[in-house]
């Protein structure tokens, strides 16, 4: 509370199944990171701090995906306590790489990776936030845009929408006028039906995009696997293509299920 | 003083490091009686997930276990496969790993030092207190780490999850020019390194030290990063593809990561303090007088000290990220091509947590089979346990909070990536102690 009467808002960073990459880019914001910290209260950031204020938060940011029974009774918790709550990366929003388990079975796979699988406790499936409560926002990426998050931290503060673009990676080659990998070296690409947001990294560094950051709003993902095919790409490698780290979301989902089957 | 009773220490989350655990000690008097550093983290599964794709995807999928670290991850994932596959790198690759390597540890280090442990030595919950009194520090430290991610930014494309590390070398290499624009944020930053160890110097250390095995790489010609033999302070000196002979992985009930120990020995310490003691005679002349000049003098046996030693570390990478920018040429092609085919490799690298090791066997296709990936954390977990065994006694006059807060300090002594591990820290401390205190 500041003397001056009105409080700053309350930010609060929770972490669910992840790899701490998100939160991070807060961190990785050298030069705002200050100047967010004057603009708002960080209250609730254990990867930055010891101190804890309780909620209710202005902003909660959720990193990570459900993949524990304690995990889906706290993300309704979370939810409670959060005015706004935003998932930030490709684990709150579509299950994250973990979502691979969805396909398999997940006792199996525990026992792969442990001795003495019954001292671990996990979900059949890793699913995406919104699966469990409702959510106000979800920045996508893998890792997200640290300009997004402080973009989006600034527009909820001002209580507008966040200017951040839905449609696909290919508008971002066009705009750095990167010569298309994909038709000039036929080299698969999944940036016709990813959503933007990198800056076309992949295609820019001479290698496809892998789908960082997810399905784009109206994704033919059919018409890209048919061109995945006709580049000479077996069915396994359509299906992997897709089941990478946005595998669960459903526009994905149904494609790589779709060349499973073949 | 009179009769004994139990009293709990008890914090629900340990803050600043990288993921979610809690620990819980047991005190009897001056007595421990158990000491858990649990994990909760979810298990993500990725050696599980990791069989049936392609080894081309290994470093992309093996990055996203750490967003702190996934530059090591990348590179255990790429030299394991290129040694499954007897792949041999372009010596410009080589350099470039380094170089990359160079931009994690700093980033990493500069993370670790400023933002989440000093604020213990100075009495601040986190780096964003800090600066209101630290404000110049506060900025060195911003400044620092922007250019250890400029570095990684460079040749991987951003600083978390980079997109360019490929098996048999990088999709695109720098161009000489571009990587000689690092050079005055670099020199800057060599400067900046330097004052960093002294500021670290400054800091008050408790009295403890203790008598470790020390674990690292070690190469014949220079400080290591992606190379080298694994030796220990007590005869160990292995090849890679020996490590799983003389290591072991125990799953304990109360965390989801395997403890790892010396077979026949126990706990080990891995990470910056192992490659300082292990090490000090190949790190270059500035890095040398700079640890002589704050009194570091090997072997450090007070983990606290880390932290000038990820300080000294930080010297080391800026110098020897300069140099590699002087000597690059870039490679003829920026990867060698790989034919998918049939094998098993092993490769150790240096986190900037310590060694990350990782195995993987391919099939005819180039498929994985298995894999199986040992993260520093897991390394560090038995010793980290230990050292609070030996150190949480120490505390027992001390007034709960301050002696937790200690406790606290102690595990970020070892900057654990519990994400990597597993992998969420909460801190419990329950001991009895004696009345009135």
């Amino acid at each position: 509370m500041s003397s001056k009467g009105k409080r700053k808002p309350r930010i609060a960073v929770f972490k669910f199944a992840s790899c701490d990459g998100c939160q991070l880019s807060l961190l990785d914001a050298e030069d705002e990171l200050l100047g967010v910290a004057e603009a708002v209260e960080i209250a609730h950031f254990p990867e930055a701090t010891r101190s804890v204020l309780k909620g209710p938060y202005d902003i909660g940011l959720v990193e990570g995906s459900i993949t524990t029974h304690q995990d889906a009774q706290r993300i309704q918790d979370v939810r409670r306590q959060c005015k706004t709550l935003v998932t930030i990366g490709a684990c709150a929003t579509a299950g994250g790489i973990q979502a691979l388990r969805n396909w398999k079975d997940v006792d199996e796979f525990v026992r792969l990776v442990y001795a003495t699988p019954q001292f671990i406790s996990t979900l059949k499936l890793s699913t995406p936030i919104a699966e469990h409560v409702p959510v106000d926002f979800e920045l996508r990426g893998c890792p997200i845009n640290k300009y997004h998050l402080i973009e989006l931290i600034a527009a909820t503060l001002a209580g507008r929408k966040p200017n951040i673009p839905s449609y696909s990676v290919c508008l971002e080659c066009k705009r750095k006028a990167n010569v298309c990998i994909a038709v000039a070296r036929g080299t698969s690409c999944l940036g016709p039906v990813t959503q933007a947001g990198c800056g076309a990294l992949c295609p820019s560094y001479d290698r496809g995009c892998y789908g960082c950051y997810g399905p784009m709003e109206t994704p033919n993902t059919a018409s890209l696997a048919n061109q995945f095919h006709i580049l000479g790409q077996s069915d396994g490698q359509i299906t992997r293509a897709f089941r990478g780290f946005n595998a669960w979301s459903w526009q994905f989902r149904k494609a790589s299920e779709e060349y499973e089957r073949k | 003083m009179s009769a004994q009773k139990s009293r709990t220490i008890r914090v629900d989350t340990l803050a600043r490091v990288e993921g979610e655990g809690a620990l819980y000690i047991k005190m009897a008097g001056e007595r421990v009686t158990d000491v858990k550093l649990k994990i909760f983290e979810p298990p993500r599964l990725f050696e599980a997930f990791l069989r049936g794709r392609h080894f081309s995807e290994a470093p992309d999928i093996t990055a996203r276990i750490c967003g702190i670290c996934p530059v090591a991850y990348q590179m255990s994932a790429v030299h394991a496969i290129e040694r499954a596959l007897g792949v041999r790198i372009d010596p410009a690759v080589r350099l470039l790993r380094r170089l990359f390597y160079c931009g994690e540890w700093i980033e990493s280090h500069v993370l670790h030092v400023y933002m989440l442990h000093a604020p213990d030595f100075l009495g601040f919950q986190d780096v964003i207190a800090m600066a209101k009194d630290h404000r110049s520090v506060v900025e060195r430290a911003l400044r620092l780490k922007k250019i250890g991610n400029r570095i990684v930014s460079l040749l991987g494309g951003r600083e978390i999850h980079p997109i360019s590390a490929a098996v048999g070398g990088f999709y695109k290499v720098p161009t000489k020019y571009q990587l000689r624009e690092l050079v005055e944020d670099l020199q800057w930053a060599l400067e900046a390194s330097v004052a960093t160890a002294r500021w670290t110097a400054t800091l008050e250390f408790p009295d403890f030290e203790q008598d470790y095995e020390f674990v690292a790489l070690r190469h014949p010609d220079e400080y290591p990063f992606n190379e080298g033999r694994l030796v220990s302070n007590r005869g160990l000196d292995i090849d890679a593809a020996e490590y799983e002979d003389h290591f072991v992985e125990q799953q304990v009930k109360h965390s989801n990561a395997l403890h790892s120990v010396v077979r026949g020995r126990g706990s080990y310490l891995v990470g910056p303090m192992a490659r300082f003691n292990l090490n000090f005679d190949k790190l270059p002349e500035a890095a040398q007088r700079v640890a002589r000049e704050v009194n570091l003098t090997i072997p450090v046996r007070n983990p606290f000290r880390s932290i000038i030693v990820r300080a000294i570390e930080l010297v080391f990478a800026c110098a020897e990220a300069l140099r590699i920018i002087q000597e690059y040429e870039p490679p003829a092609v920026p990867r060698v091509e790989v034919p998918n085919r049939a094998g098993v490799g092993q490769a150790i690298t240096e986190a900037p947590r310590g060694i990350l090791y990782h195995r993987y066997a391919l099939d005819e296709k180039g498929l994985i089979v298995t894999a199986k990936i040992v993260p520093p954390t897991s390394q560090n977990q038995k010793r980290i346990e230990d050292d609070l065994r030996e150190y949480a006694p120490r505390l027992v006059a001390w007034p709960l909070d301050e002696a937790t807060w200690k406790c606290e300090q102690a595990i970020r002594n070892y900057d654990p990536c519990i994400s990597c591990a597993t992998h969420f820290l909460r801190l419990r401390v329950e001991r009895a102690q004696p009345d009135g205190a």
